[in-house]
């Protein structure tokens, strides 16, 4: 709206550093990815044959519908779990309501592969579960079977996704809502499937679109479960084991990128000028109807059946860590701590790695996060929107499609005074890892800056500070609340990154954690340490996942103060 | 006090003009404020008052013309140089600052030392009355309160001129009459030249020396609050400041005096010699008077609807084809007339203004 033209140098200089860093360490590695998957290898001429290969060679074409079957399914068990908790909690006055949607973000804390190898301990063919079936009750359940256990893995981590989309949708129906469509007739099931249905429907769609691209464009899981017949394991396997020039791990960048495009067009179709929040002042939340005796029953029988399935990785990832030997039976042998000994004497260098990559990764993120905001919002510069747009882009491009990427780009350069190869030095993984993150980053830095009022700024200017005196005085300090739990999100999703880091680490010395709980999950005598690691993860992520929602409270709290001034007689 | 006002000067306009995109805010405007003058900027929302105010403190950059601070141009200088101090609507204290630090803040941008900064300070909060609430933070203090500390904020700078953004909207009706009156004292003690953007006649007609009327960017008429009232350029100034009867019809001459007739049975006897010709006839409601429908009435109608306002008993009059407004000034032991009673009406011919 303002029409301020004050020239600011400094402004478009820093617009573009940023656009820089973005075309290097983004655009550019995507565009070769592609790239190659359009180019003959031997004449070099655009062309589709690599994507007629791929879909000629039998392999890929079962790995294409068995990533597709899984998400899909995952999205279908994810729902499953997610609807009951939903609804229960939003529905009626059902006592622990509380603790059931906490309980629900417990998988966000631990990345899907870390829980994987606990997972198949538990529900496995030999696994806990089927052994006590077995024992008692004559027959097994394939939970872990191939694609059922990447599907029954990945539905588990990822339903919170959906879980907290659709409660957030039933919450913002204001009860005003459904009184007025009882008020005209309408009650029951109608009421459910006219008012209720519409209404949490976007919610529900955003969210179930986030978890197909997850599953998708997981790599992790699949590897920890030996499944290796999907597309994204065997993207990593071509590169890794052919070598960097072979197009199909390059066709299959492509595919992912495309169907993570897609699922995100989906969920922005769904939630396009839907974003219903109907809830007035006072208001919120649907009539909360008390429960009879048998409904309560069956509920909390369902509830508590779906809980303990949710913290089994948890469960499993305790005893694993804890555990001596643990094969063939309900629970481990024997308990010691001599896992955890091991891992911070022998192999430090992981969690040391991590914190470094991760720390420095995250505050790449909030520097960028917290310009970009300020250029996108603030300044006038002509293309500013489209470093939003870039950063943002980031959030299609799966972990491995970058890792491929840097390979492919950085791999014939050195780095600045050695010969080692550019792409898989540790700075780079450190920079692929903020790239990744820099979406969650950036929005949090946005948000924090848009409850900036522009007056604030305004009178700081008009009582005598310039730009830069003002964003130091008055911007930063208000922004400070968000961009610290941007930095806590970057920092303990980074830590636990695996798709990027496979790719691109080169050396055990060099690798954070999530590598060396890959390694250590590949033998049946790494699993203790391996777990004991996961758990470090876990920790890491929990702590950060709590401070970033302490932080955002405390300021959401101070900031219903700010709004809350008293207009009595003074 | 010993905030020093010697420094207070006029602003001068010299056509202005501003576009957003390609819609034109700001249209040729011209204006001259004194030095000490208390000025309204006056008109409905989207008139372009509050960017014409934004202008003058530098947050809006005119694509044509001149903003003159006394002898100076500023009109290409950024916010922070201009020494002009200005109240926002929503007031815009800093929540991360206590009320002191909201008020030194200006001082210290200008690096001015320590102890003048905290002198100054107590000054500014002593004159608005919050020397006790000065390590409270905003959100501890109620509307009104908020609303001094930003004029503290402003005023502490030594401004060359005060800009107040609807600065009384944010209040509730009793607190805002309070401020108003506070406002102006405080203006006059300071003899400070102050705008103050408003969309409320009252608020401007209470305050002002003078007001310009804006709309659609254009100045309408600039003058004090009485002659606005009392000789409006056009009918929007008539309609704007306070209610106005507005018919439209022709002047014709009979005899020795002029007739105004709205050509659909109204005819209005003008007492004046006022040209022939199409006009619109404007009638403020407190200038006519009822009576007995046979007494020698000017014209005679039904009653369509009675408002009690506590002063003032306001009618509307079904009069021919139009309705006319009509306030009478209750209990002077006269029973008010009734619904659907037929009244006459007498026309204060003295008060009629006649416009193009």
């Amino acid at each position: 709206m303002t029409a301020t033209t004050h020239k600011t140098p400094a402004q478009t200089f820093l617009f573009i550093l940023i656009a820089l860093f973005l075309l290097s360490f983004l655009v550019i590695p995507v565009a070769k990815v592609f790239y190659v998957a359009f180019i003959d290898v031997h004449s070099g001429s655009l062309t589709l044959i690599n994507f007629v290969d791929f879909f000629n060679t039998s392999l890929f074409r079962e790995s294409f519908f068995n990533s597709l079957y899984v998400a899909s399914m995952a999205v279908v068990m994810a729902t499953c779990i997610a609807l009951p908790l939903a609804y229960f909690t939003t529905r009626f006055e059902f006592k622990g309501g509380v603790i059931i949607q906490s309980l629900g973000f417990v998988p966000l804390i631990m990345p899907p592969f870390v829980g994987a190898v606990a997972m198949q301990l538990l529900f496995g063919e030999n696994g806990s579960i089927n052994l006590m079936l077995d024992e008692y009750f004559g027959f097994t359940i394939p939970f872990m079977d191939g694609l059922n256990g990447v599907i029954f893995v990945q539905s588990i981590h990822y339903f919170p996704f959906i879980l907290i989309n659709l409660s957030v949708s039933l919450n913002n129906i204001d009860r005003s809502m459904e009184e007025s469509a009882q008020n005209l007739g309408s009650s029951g099931m109608r009421l459910f499937r006219r008012i209720v249905f519409p209404l949490a429907m976007p919610g529900y769609v955003a969210g179930a679109s986030l978890v197909f691209l997850k599953v998708f464009d997981d790599l992790g899981t699949p590897l920890l479960l030996n499944v290796n017949n999907m597309l994204a394991p065997q993207a990593y396997l071509r590169i890794s084991s052919i070598g960097i020039d072979d197009p199909m791990g390059y066709v299959i960048a492509v595919i992912l990128v495309i169907f993570s495009l897609f699922a995100m067009w989906v969920a922005s179709l769904a939630l396009k000028g839907k974003e219903y929040s109907t809830a007035q002042k006072g208001g919120g939340g649907l009539a909360k109807r008390r429960m009879r005796r048998w409904e309560m029953i069956v509920a909390y029988s369902i509830v508590i059946l779906i809980l303990l399935a949710v913290l089994s990785p948890h469960l499993g990832l305790t005893l694993l860590s804890f555990g001596t030997i643990w094969s063939y039976s309900v629970l481990p042998d024997g308990f010691t701590p001599e896992h955890y000994v091991s891992i911070f004497s022998e192999t430090p260098e992981f969690m040391v790695n991590t914190l470094i990559y991760a720390s420095m990764a995250a505050t790449i993120d909030i520097i960028l996060g917290t310009a970009i905001a300020y250029l996108v919002l603030r300044s006038k510069i002509r293309f500013r929107h489209w470093i939003d747009y870039v950063a943002m882009a980031s959030l299609a491009v799966p972990g491995l499609v970058l890792g491929i990427g840097y390979l492919r780009t950085f791999l014939g350069m050195s780095i600045p005074f050695g010969d080692q190869s550019l792409a898989t030095w540790w700075v780079m993984l450190v920079i692929a890892l903020s790239i990744r993150r820099l979406p969650y980053a950036l929005r949090a830095c946005t948000s924090a800056l848009q409850q900036v009022s522009r007056s604030l700024e305004e009178a700081s200017e008009n009582l005598g500070a310039n730009k830069s005196r003002t964003i130091y005085r008055i911007v930063l300090p208000l922004m400070s609340g968000g961009i610290l739990a941007g930095f806590v999100t970057s920092f303990a999703t980074a830590a636990v990154e695996l798709s990027t880091t496979i790719m691109l680490v080169s050396s055990e010395s060099d690798a954070p954690l999530s590598y060396g709980i890959y390694v250590y999950m590949q033998s049946a005598a790494g699993r203790g340490p391996g777990a004991a690691l996961g758990m470090v993860a876990v920790v890491i992520v929990a702590l950060g996942t709590y401070l970033s929602h302490r932080i955002i409270e405390k300021s959401r709290q101070q900031r219903s103060l700010e709004n809350n001034h008293n207009q009595d007689l003074s | 006090m010993t905030l020093s006002t010697s420094q207070s000067v006029s602003i001068t306009l010299k056509n202005i003009e501003l576009s957003f995109g390609n819609t034109q805010v700001i249209k040729n405007v011209s204006l001259q404020i004194e030095k000490g003058e208390f000025f309204a900027f006056l008109g409905p929302s989207g008139c372009g008052k509050s960017t014409l105010l934004r202008l003058i403190a530098g947050f809006e950059q005119c694509q044509r013309g001149e903003v003159f601070l006394g002898d100076q141009e500023v009109s290409r200088l950024p916010p922070w140089k201009r020494d002009v101090g200005m109240v926002f609507q929503n007031y815009a204290l800093w929540p991360h600052m206590t009320i002191r630090k909201n008020v030194s803040f200006g001082l210290e941008e200008r690096k001015l030392p320590r102890s003048e900064i905290e002198r100054r300070t107590n000054e500014a909060l002593e004159l608005v009355g919050l020397q006790d609430y000065a390590e409270r933070r905003p959100n501890q203090l109620s509307g009104g309160q908020q609303q001094r500390v930003a004029l503290a904020r402003t005023i502490v700078i030594e401004p060359k001129v005060l800009l107040l953004d609807e600065p009384l909207s944010n209040l509730d009706a009793k607190l805002r009459i309070h401020m108003r009156q506070e406002l102006l004292e405080l203006q006059r003690k300071l003899s400070l030249t102050t705008i103050f953007v408003t969309h409320d006649q009252e608020e401007a007609n209470t305050t002002a020396d003078r007001i310009a009327v804006l709309k659609d960017g254009v100045v309408q008429q600039i003058g004090a609050p009485m002659e606005l009232y009392d000789k409006p350029d056009n009918l929007f100034v008539a309609q704007f400041l306070g209610s106005a009867n507005v018919l439209k019809g022709k002047v014709r001459q009979h005899g020795a005096e002029a007739i105004f007739d709205d050509g659909a049975g109204l005819q209005i006897s003008l007492h004046s010699n006022a040209a022939s010709g199409s006009k619109s006839l404007v009638l403020r409601p407190q200038n006519i008077t009822l009576c007995n429908p046979d007494e020698a009435a000017d014209l005679s109608g039904v009653i369509l609807i009675r408002e009690f306002l506590g002063i003032i008993v306001r009618y509307e009059i079904q009069v021919a084809q139009q309705r006319l407004i009509v306030d009478e000034v209750y209990g002077l032991g006269r029973t008010p007339a009734q619904v659907s009673e037929t009244v006459g009406l007498k026309i204060d011919s003295g008060h009629i203004i006649l416009m193009d």
